[in-house]
């Protein structure tokens, strides 16, 4: 069983937190297919937030194919998710090492890099979110 | 469905009018901020649904009934004072005994076993409890009689932000339970954005804002370009000007948009639901209101 916890700081929607984390954990293999989320009522009672919040995180999820919900019984992880393989990841490295060298060729320094990342990752995650 | 709609809702006290032309409608299900500064007639909008007051102008129904001098009804509506009224000589046990004698409905051993897991100790008298449990106990005698409708007035102010999780956690998972409709008012907007849903502003006795948060924060940005010089600039995707902020360099907006902003010249950023908030109430003429059609077509949904 997972715990979620919620960074009010971040500026990122509540049910979206919910949705990286329980993605975070079939990434990392801490859920696994068959597994079970928390109930909609114990995440409510340990963060105290809306119930319509934990649904909304639940139905995406759903939505994704990752969790099946079953009536009077709870949601339950369908399948793990798997990262890139090594060859693939280490060509993204590669190539964001080649981007950051432009970037910093052309002036920026890594702070405004920094805020470039942020900006770029708020607005992809955004447009598949919606 | 639809629990509670105001339609040119209106009250007064002798000269002083408290409400004026209210219209709303707030769902079934949802958890509802009413949120204002003081004085803009939150209380008075509370007390209009919980049947407590009879309005003046206009008309309020919940559950599709007229609450003042509907018992039945009355009976369906749970409602917590802002000053949480308790008999501080009573003990907790006599308090919810007398919440027994009083309501129709009513749950003993769900609110004895609301006092045990908070260990709030039965036999302790009600004026020696701390604030927190106070509340904790006038929330258990709400919800003692198994509402429809939980109307709390006020309920975090007095709490110190341990007892505001704690009271939160308790009317949260009452929600997760039950189709309960709850419209809380604070003016406290931090505090309700992780849990309430749809949202109503007043201020000086209007209606403000009115409607679901998600679709609220979705429908508004802050745009940060380098300074403007026309009052009104006119940008592709924004529908109107909430709030305006310039310094020599730059000018930040807070806008409502009508669809996807383009214009390179702007940065487009998020805005929380406190700078939304605080920006309409700095500006009492700016609106965000559904059209009537609009408003009862989301409620159909």
């Amino acid at each position: 069983m997972i715990h979620f916890r919620l960074n009010a700081q971040s500026g990122v929607a509540t049910y979206v937190q919910l949705v990286h984390q329980v993605r975070h954990a079939l990434r990392s293999g801490l859920l696994e297919p068959g597994d079970q989320l928390p109930t909609v009522k114990e995440v409510v009672g340990s963060l105290a937030i809306n119930p319509n919040t934990v649904l909304k995180a639940y139905r995406e999820l759903e939505h994704a194919g990752l969790v099946e919900g079953r009536p009077g019984m709870g949601t339950f992880v369908l399948r793990s998710l798997e990262g890139p393989p090594p060859d693939k990841q280490a060509a993204l490295r590669k190539s964001l090492q080649r981007w950051l060298q432009s970037a910093l060729e052309a002036g920026l320094s890594p702070d405004a890099v920094l805020a470039f990342v942020d900006a770029a990752i708020r607005d992809v995650t955004e447009d598949s979110v919606a | 469905m639809t629990a509670i709609v105001a339609t040119g809702l209106g009250m007064r006290y002798g000269k002083r009018v408290a409400l004026r032309d209210c219209s709303m409608e707030i769902p079934s299900g949802s958890v509802t901020a009413l949120v204002g500064p003081n004085g803009a007639g939150k209380t008075t909008l509370l007390l209009l649904a919980a049947g407590l007051l009879a309005p003046t102008a206009g008309t309020i129904t919940v559950l599709d009934r007229t609450p003042d001098r509907d018992v039945e009804l009355i009976s369906r509506i749970g409602f917590v004072a802002q000053d949480v009224p308790l008999y501080g000589s009573f003990t907790v046990a006599e308090m919810l005994r007398f919440g027994q004698k009083m309501n129709h409905h009513w749950d003993q051993q769900l609110a004895q076993q609301r006092m045990e897991k908070l260990q709030i100790p039965l036999n302790q008298q009600v004026h020696e409890l701390s604030g927190g449990q106070r509340a904790q106990v006038s929330l258990a005698l709400a919800l003692g009689k198994k509402p429809d409708i939980l109307l709390l007035d006020e309920p975090l102010a007095s709490l110190d932000p341990l007892a505001r999780r704690e009271f939160m956690r308790v009317v949260m998972e009452t929600a997760a339970d039950s189709k309960i409709t709850i419209v809380l008012s604070s003016h406290l907007v931090a505090d309700l954005e992780r849990v309430c849903d749809h949202l109503v502003v007043l201020s000086s006795s209007r209606t403000q804002v009115v409607g679901e948060i998600g679709t609220l924060l979705d429908g508004h940005c802050v745009l940060v370009g380098p300074h403007c010089d026309s009052r009104e600039p006119d940008i592709a995707g924004v529908a109107s000007i909430v709030e305006r902020t310039d310094s020599e360099r730059q000018t930040s907006l807070l806008v409502r948009t009508n669809g996807p902003i383009l214009d390179p010249k702007w940065i487009s950023e998020p805005v929380t639901l406190e700078d939304l908030v605080l920006a309409y109430l700095a500006r009492p003429g700016a609106t965000a209101l559904p059209a009537p059609r609009a408003m009862s077509q989301a409620s159909a949904s």
